[in-house]
């Protein structure tokens, strides 16, 4: 079947079997940065935003959402200009590997949208859902806070 | 080398490559397609010991778009290991790349390429198997009566103990002094059984592999490794196709922990490339992982210590080790022999020892490298050891750690007897911050104030315990870096290593330690790392090795290219050399009086005079592997009435040497210290009676999430290693031993439960409160 996808600010014709899930179709179509840990709704490392509310794109059947938009970490940023939350976490020390970061990233966007100064329970609320192997956590609560700042500096 | 001031190293630097993972730049191994790529799938055992009979694949094979499914009539039968180590690798050639019989719930059966995954998973549906089942053992204690789970032809490369027919994996027995005379001089004798448990390494990346063919006809392979040189030797000797054909490249890496150190996808990517002459891939779904990769290997330890009364002084200590390789032999000697060779030279005044250890295969989940490497299943034992020592002899435990410890300027027999695979390396501690770590941990734990007081608030009640530990820094007189350099004429250098970077941030560590040395900055240093064609030859990421070894390389080669910068500069200058120094990318006369900048001096050797290529390349061995050291201590709150421990703080307080970027260091004690909180009281494999693994998601497999962390506190205590680059030492597996014993010294201290098995669950924990009584 084909369908539009409003991905990242741009509309896009997709060719796509019925039963895929918006992790495959975004994947298939280049958008690698969303990455796949689990398939199974747990990880966190495939999380977009869906008209503005974090999902995991892997429980997500992509026939579901068209016509709607869809924001990678690639839309939020790039590496020439990017975004105040995606340098938090450089400067803070939260990406070790860089696997589970686009996530944390999009789910910290979330989190700052709804709530811009958030405390340590609203952090760990919002990222519950995202998996990180690498950094116990530690910078990763560091950089949100810092994102924080940034963010209502920059007024983004 | 000294300490001395430093511009470069000591600071925490960003990540070189953290901008690139955190806008989504870059490509990981899953993330590569190409046209006409074929997707692999596998087909597993569903019995845990099994002939296959008869296997029909007609109708697999028939179906539209299946290209090619093999089975273990079809592949090279080359035995080997998995194990991606240095060769002779010191593991047992058990394996091959589908064998007739298969060994656990999850062995390889058959391989499927098809043009997509889907259509693969399909025809996996159609391959038809009959097997004959054979008898099976689950029970490592039971190993050596049961029936022979390797090959018959399995066979090891090392004068090592290997006894396949009695399931023996491996053994090794180290002793000195007279144990039986230690027992009987000791005033008292403390005896227990410790037992840890399977547990997967999670790296969010599942493991993955490309191959395909350049436009040279050589034979291309893009994997999840944390070892890409010995993916090369393994899948050329595997697969008889000519090391030089093959060329192997690591991109970014979504985590190892050991768990990548493996070598069981490359060979089939490339064996199906090979086969089809396509591009292939293969990416292990997440059950995959966790049931047909790797583990830790789970442990049983005996520990049996005598000590005197009057000094403390520990008589005689004895340490046998039980360890569950699973159905086949990767790291089966070396992490077993690690339980000992990384745990029992912490305390080196002890005069009697005596260290058995057996690695045995069972129809179970294969065991492989994991963050720790041994000494996390020692050090659960040991600490918990000392804590009953010091409770006896009524002092206070951290005393006792204090007092007896190796420090600065002392050996221990164990160097040079316990190696891997073969001797060890004799060596004295040229530096140990461990008692200023325990100063230091306990004062910010709060020791004193909180030892012994069991506060209680209801049914809950609160303790602290300490554990104290070190490790290794790379395997020494074994393993190799090396480095190469060369200077562009704006005054940057290309840094090429064979080294690793799985997430760590080596990479970034390593164009540090090269900057500093060339007297240049970070951003001038442009680093490229693993690949077998275009960098020179590093063992990989595995053994706290990175750091010291691979940074050992780099900082000889970067004194090599400052000595070539020096000597241009002279040419240039017309001054003896030891009129020149360097800061900031200029060279200067001592006497003030000229100067020119890098920019300058490589224009000049490249086009002006004399004309060459500033550059360098070093090899750096590690001749001994200084241990980091650690003390962690956990505050924790057990619930009596529901068994529940909820850990209230953590404190790591770690001494790495000189740490070349703090920042990076934290990351790391942070991130083990917290998978090693997740191993202690959650994380842990379920079997059904057949072995069949019943919790393989992240659903059933509790690894801690960002709600279930306690408040962490990493302490850096500096020293300075004169061996190590820099003065640095490793960081990065140290932390993930002490949580078990930490977590279950406070236990005892909050509620007098001695907890003897992982995880701590409340089932567990009440069990314990059942049968040991509370003692508040």
């Amino acid at each position: 079947m084909r369908g539009v996808f409003i991905i990242n600010g741009q509309r896009k014709e997709i060719e796509f079997a019925p039963h895929k899930r918006l992790l495959d179709v975004l994947r298939e179509n280049g958008y690698t940065e969303v990455k796949e840990g689990c398939r199974e709704g747990e990880c966190g490392a495939c999380v977009v935003l869906l008209d503005g509310k974090p999902v995991n794109s892997c429980q997500v059947l992509a026939a579901s959402v068209m016509e709607k938009e869809i924001i990678t970490v690639r839309g939020l940023g790039t590496i020439h200009k990017p975004h105040p939350i995606e340098e938090a976490f450089v400067e803070a020390g939260a990406v070790q590997c860089g696997f589970c970061t686009p996530g944390m990233i999009i789910s910290t966007y979330a989190l700052l949208k709804e709530n811009p100064d958030p405390e340590d329970d609203d952090i760990k609320r919002a990222l519950d859902g995202n998996l990180c192997r690498c950094t116990g956590y530690v910078k990763i609560t560091k950089a949100v806070k810092l994102a924080s700042k940034k963010v209502k500096k920059d007024g983004k | 080398m000294e300490n001395r001031e430093f511009n470069v190293v000591g600071k925490s630097i960003k990540k070189i490559d953290a901008l690139a993972l955190a806008t989504g730049e870059v490509k990981f191994t899953a993330d590569i397609e190409m046209p006409g790529m074929l997707h692999i799938a596998f087909l597993y055992s569903p019995h845990p010991h099994a002939e296959i009979v008869d296997i029909d694949t007609e109708e697999a094979k028939n179906i539209p778009g299946v290209v090619l499914v093999l089975t273990y009539r079809d592949v090279p039968d080359t035995l080997h290991t998995t194990a991606g180590q240095g060769y002779p690798e010191p593991s047992p050639y058990d394996t091959r790349i589908l064998d007739k019989r298969v060994r656990f719930v999850g062995d390889r059966v058959a391989i499927v390429a098809a043009e997509t995954k889907e259509i693969a998973e399909e025809a996996l549906k159609k391959i038809k198997v009959k097997y004959r089942e054979l008898p099976y053992n689950l029970d490592p204690e039971k190993a050596e009566e049961s029936e022979q789970i390797p090959p018959e032809d399995a066979y090891h490369l090392l004068p090592t103990v290997y006894e396949p027919s009695k399931n023996l994996a491996a053994s090794v027995e180290l002793s000195f002094g007279d144990v039986e005379k230690g027992f009987s001089d000791a005033d008292f004798v403390l005896e227990e059984r410790f037992e840890v448990q399977y547990a997967n390494h999670c790296a969010i990346e599942p493991h993955a592999a490309v191959a395909f063919y350049d436009e040279r006809g050589r034979l291309n392979i893009i994997s999840t490794t944390q070892v890409p040189f010995h993916v090369r030797r393994i899948v050329s000797r595997v697969l008889g196709i000519p090391l030089k054909n093959l060329r192997v490249i690591k991109p970014r890496i979504g985590g190892g922990f050991g768990g990548k150190q493996e070598v069981f996808l490359e060979q089939v990517v490339a064996l199906v490339t090979y086969m089809t002459k396509r591009p292939s891939k293969v990416v292990f779904s997440r059950k995959e992982v966790f049931v047909s990769s790797r583990t830790r290997h789970p442990m049983i330890t005996w520990y049996k210590v005598g000590a005197k009364r009057d000094t403390g002084e520990i008589t005689s200590l004895y340490l046998k080790a039980l360890m569950n390789a699973g159905a086949y032999g990767p790291h089966a000697l070396t992490v077993m022999a690690n339980a000992g060779s990384k745990v029992l030279p912490l305390f080196n005044k002890i005069k009697n020892l005596k260290f058995e250890g057996f690695s045995v295969y069972t129809n179970l989940p294969v065991g492989g490298a994991y963050r720790g490497y041994g000494a996390t299943q020692g050090y659960f034992g040991y600490n918990v050891m000392l804590d009953m020592i010091a409770e006896k002899l009524g002092i206070d435990t951290l005393e006792f750690f204090k007092k007896w410890h190796i420090k600065k300027g002392e050996t221990s027999p164990i160097f040079e007897e316990l190696g891997e695979g073969k001797e060890g390396v004799s060596q004295i501690i040229r530096s140990c911050g461990l008692s200023e770590c325990i100063e230091k941990g306990a004062k910010a734990i709060g020791w004193y104030e909180k030892r012994r007081k069991r506060i209680k608030n209801g049914d809950k009640v609160r303790g602290v315990g300490a554990a104290i530990l070190m490790q290794g820094s790379g395997i020494p007189k074994i393993d190799m870096g090396a480095a190469y350099m060369k200077m562009n004429e704006d005054g940057s250098f290309n840094l090429h290593i064979g080294a690793t970077d799985i997430g760590t941030g080596s990479d970034t560590i390593l164009a540090q330690i090269a900057a500093e040395e060339i007297g240049t900055s970070v951003d001038k240093i442009i680093v490229y790392s693993s690949d077998t064609d275009f960098t020179p030859f590093d063992v990989g990421a595995y053994a706290s090795s990175t750091t010291y070894i691979s940074g050992g390389a780099v900082l000889k080669c970067a004194k090599k290219i400052r000595k070539e910068i020096l000597k241009v500069a002279q040419e240039m200058l017309n001054v003896p050399e030891d009129a020149l120094y360097i800061e900031n990318g200029t060279v200067y006369t001592r006497d003030g009086q000229q100067k020119v900048s890098f920019q300058d001096i490589v224009i000049y050797s490249l086009y002006t005079k004399n004309q060459h290529q500033i550059q360098a390349v070093a090899s750096h061995i590690g001749l001994e592997s200084p241990p980091p050291f650690m003390a962690q201590f956990a505050e924790i709150e057990v619930d009596i009435r529901i068994g529940r421990i909820e850990v209230i703080k953590f404190v790591s307080a770690v001494d790495c040497g000189k740490p070349i970027n703090p920042v990076l260091v934290e990351g790391q004690v942070e991130g083990a210290t917290v998978n090693g909180i997740g191993y202690a009281l959650w994380e842990d494999y379920v079997f059904d009676e057949k072995g069949r693994v019943k919790n393989a998601s992240f659903w059933d497999y509790k690894i801690p999430s960002i709600r279930d962390i306690p408040e962490i506190e990493v302490i850096i205590c500096e020293t300075y290693e004169p061996t190590g680059p820099h003065g640095a030492k490793s960081v990065a597996e140290i932390g993930i031993n002490g949580p078990i014993p930490a977590i279950a010294n406070a236990v005892y201290d909050a509620i007098g439960i001695r907890l003897t098995k992982t995880p701590f669950t409340p089932e567990r924990v009440l069990k314990a409160i059942k049968s040991q009584g509370i003692k508040l």
